[in-house]
């Protein structure tokens, strides 16, 4: 991978404001300052990272419910995310679309919705336009294990393989839909199998390790770029909390919650940094001591915005109000 | 003016505008070769196929991919072939292209136009005859226009498509052949704004699609028994353009609401609700609706004759509430 040492450093930062601003959040809902359900995305932070790692501030990617790490990576202001979040009137979205439906166009993020599998054609769509009109951009759709049993994901990937359309689907297997386990509810154990079907790449990585993922994509991100067509690429990843937090994950053993942080992304790279001589201690130090001081002034952001005004409830309906 | 058919005037409507704007380009099955309704008759040969473009048979994906390519710019205009297929690929339609904007807090748009054949009558059997618009016009962010006439369908469509939101176009299978007077010159028909299509004094007809034409027969029988019916067609199902039904039912005191979908729960409902809250002081009778009764369409024709609304359906409605009932 031809990055320079700073973009590595960069994606070291980068995964350590995910976890810490996801840390808040839960922290947050656990004590009742967050109204809502929080997907947390701890664990799951070298996917997005590592692919986002290959996206210009032009390309797009499209998210899920478990999205918040794919905004921060794409560059979403960590403040105005926090704030939707949140539900305050400085959030991205104003306020209407809370943790699970977030978009930020002008960085490329085209959205997250609460329908599972439901953005994969958009994103294909939007992919198209970029086909139509004759750019280079690509986008990146991220989904779940689950998701790729829906309609969707089987016809979304048949139509981008048929019109070459420059699009990489992330399918995020963390192993659970909910609660119920990948093997109950599929018999293939690699979900990459099912490219074949659309005659596309299909590429299993570890999506523990920031590396491994920032490689496949950087390939699957050229072939795109190149008008090759659609990859998908399946990132094994692990979900270490519930569904959503408040979920008492009855159908999980206590061992298997410990096992699944031994694949920790972050020190796995930190130390790879650290053996190559791209970070030292002290500059460890000073990143999270920086990215600190950004979750906090997040999370002062967050809370000093005010409740969206009632009249906007009736706001944005229509393009022009009737 | 001149003469031409319904089907004409949607084929020139689309031509039209995807000359002005090459973000205009078309979606669905069998396009290229005109699909079974022939809508799209020489739109490949003349635009290629880069905009006129054959799909999988895939509703799902490639109306989900219209509201993707929407968003970042394009005005896609699909063909879901009829009103019953939107049953696989409602959610990118009413989850997404309808709320996207709204979620979103009005970052972008969603400019999609979705042509649909709409209607019964043509033997077509349960699974190609509904008419299902108030799925549609239920749903907040969506809009939805039937057009009656070769004029309407050709000024309804091209302001659908240079309109910014998503667009549900009802066609009518029975009106495909039908004649009528369109203009040489570029015109528009406005979104939310209804037509009288025949004045009168003594009763309002609110019909919609095929509905305007019986209503409009109904309304010449009726003129022998010295009864004076205005025909109103809102063209727009959504928003409803609730003004000049109401403004109609002030001057004549009776209304008569009537379509080809199942009368229950349907928008004659909500016609009929509309002119309760603010015209009921003005209403000399009950309010009649007429509709679909409660069933799916058979494929005989016998037998779906028997459940159509018909002009002798809707004169004897009318009759009713003028108080000259006919004779039995
Ligand atoms: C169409 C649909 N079905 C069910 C749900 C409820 N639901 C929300 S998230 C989820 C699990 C999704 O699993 P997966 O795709 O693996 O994503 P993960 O939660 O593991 O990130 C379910 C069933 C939904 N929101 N949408
Ligand atoms: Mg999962």
């Amino acid at each position: 991978m031809g990055f320079s040492n700073e973009r590595f450093v960069g994606m070291y930062r980068s995964l350590l404001l995910l976890r810490k601003l996801e840390e808040k959040a839960v922290e947050m809902t656990m004590t009742g300052q967050l109204w809502g359900w929080l997907h947390s995305y701890l664990g799951q932070e070298a996917v997005a990272v590592g692919v986002c790692a290959h996206l210009r501030n032009d390309d797009f990617v499209a998210s899920t419910h478990r999205g918040r790490g794919h905004f921060l990576a794409k560059g979403l202001d960590p403040k105005r995310m926090l704030a939707e979040v949140l539900s305050r009137q400085d959030g991205v979205c104003g306020g209407k679309g809370g943790e699970i439906h977030i978009a930020d166009w002008e960085r490329g993020i085209i959205g997250s919705t609460g329908i599972v599998g439901g953005i994969l054609s958009t994103a294909t769509g939007v992919a198209f336009a970029c086909q139509y009109q004759g750019t280079d951009q690509v986008v990146t759709c991220f989904f779940g294990d689950g998701a790729s049993n829906q309609g969707s994901f089987h016809e979304s990937l048949n139509l981008a393989s048929v019109w070459q359309l420059p699009v990489l689907f992330v399918c995020e297997n963390n192993g659970y839909g909910e609660f119920t386990r990948q093997q109950d509810s599929m018999r293939v154990t690699d979900i990459a199998i099912r490219a074949q079907a659309y005659d596309i790449p299909g590429v299993v990585v570890d999506g523990d390790n920031v590396l491994t993922v920032s490689a496949a994509t950087e390939e699957a991100v050229a072939r795109a770029r190149s008008g090759a067509g659609p990859t998908l690429l399946e990132c094994k990843t692990h979900r270490w909390l519930g569904h959503y937090t408040g979920d008492p994950q009855g159908y999980r053993s206590k061992e298997e919650m410990e096992e699944c942080r031994r694949t920790d992304p972050i020190p796995r790279f930190q130390n790879h940094l650290m053996e190559k001589g791209l970070l030292t201690e002290e500059a460890a130090q000073q990143i999270e001591e920086d990215v600190d001081r950004e979750v906090a002034a997040a999370v002062e952001f967050a809370l000093d915005s005010p409740m969206p005004l009632p009249e906007t409830a009736l706001t944005d309906v229509y393009s022009k109000a009737p | 003016m001149k003469d031409s058919r319904y089907i004409r005037a949607i084929g020139e409507g689309l031509a039209e505008e995807l000359d002005r704007d090459d973000r205009v380009f078309m979606l669905g099955e069998d396009l290229v070769d005109a699909g079974p309704f022939s809508v799209t008759r020489g739109l490949a040969e003349r635009f290629g196929t880069r905009r006129i473009r054959n799909t999988p048979i895939s509703e799902s994906a490639f109306l989900g991919l219209a509201v993707g390519a929407a968003i970042a710019g394009l005005r896609p205009i699909v063909e879901v072939m009829t009103m019953d297929l939107f049953t696989v690929c409602m959610d990118p339609l009413v989850n997404h292209a309808a709320k996207m904007r709204y979620m979103f807090g009005g970052q972008y748009s969603v400019p999609l136009v979705v042509l649909t054949a709409t209607g019964a009558g043509v033997g077509a059997g349960p699974h190609h005859s509904q008419s299902l618009e108030a799925w549609f016009a239920h749903v907040p962010g969506l809009k939805v226009v039937m057009p009656s006439t070769p004029y309407d369908a050709k000024g309804l469509l091209k302001a659908a498509i240079r309109d910014d939101d998503p667009i549900i176009y009802a066609w009518h299978k029975g009106l495909l052949s039908r004649m009528g007077q369109v203009p040489e010159e570029e015109y528009t028909v406005p979104i939310g704004v209804a037509d009288v299509k025949r004045e009168g004094s003594d009763v309002t007809i609110v019909a919609t699609g095929l509905m305007v034409h019986q209503a409009l027969s109904a309304a010449d029988g009726m003129e022998e028994a010295g009864i004076s019916a205005e025909v109103v067609d809102p063209r727009t199902i959504s928003p409803l353009d609730t003004a000049t039904i109401v403004a109609s039912v002030k001057k004549t005191g009776r209304l008569v609401v009537v379509h080809e979908a199942v009368k229950d729960f349907g928008i004659g409902a909500e016609v009929a609700a509309v002119v309760a809250e603010e015209a009921f002081d003005y209403l000399d009778a009950p309010i009649k609706r007429i509709g679909l009764p409660f069933t799916p369409i058979p494929f005989s024709r016998n037998l779906e004759n028997a459940l159509l609304p018909t002009a002798d359906h809707i004169a004897r409605a009318a009759r009713e509430a003028c108080g000259v009932p006919v004779e039995q």
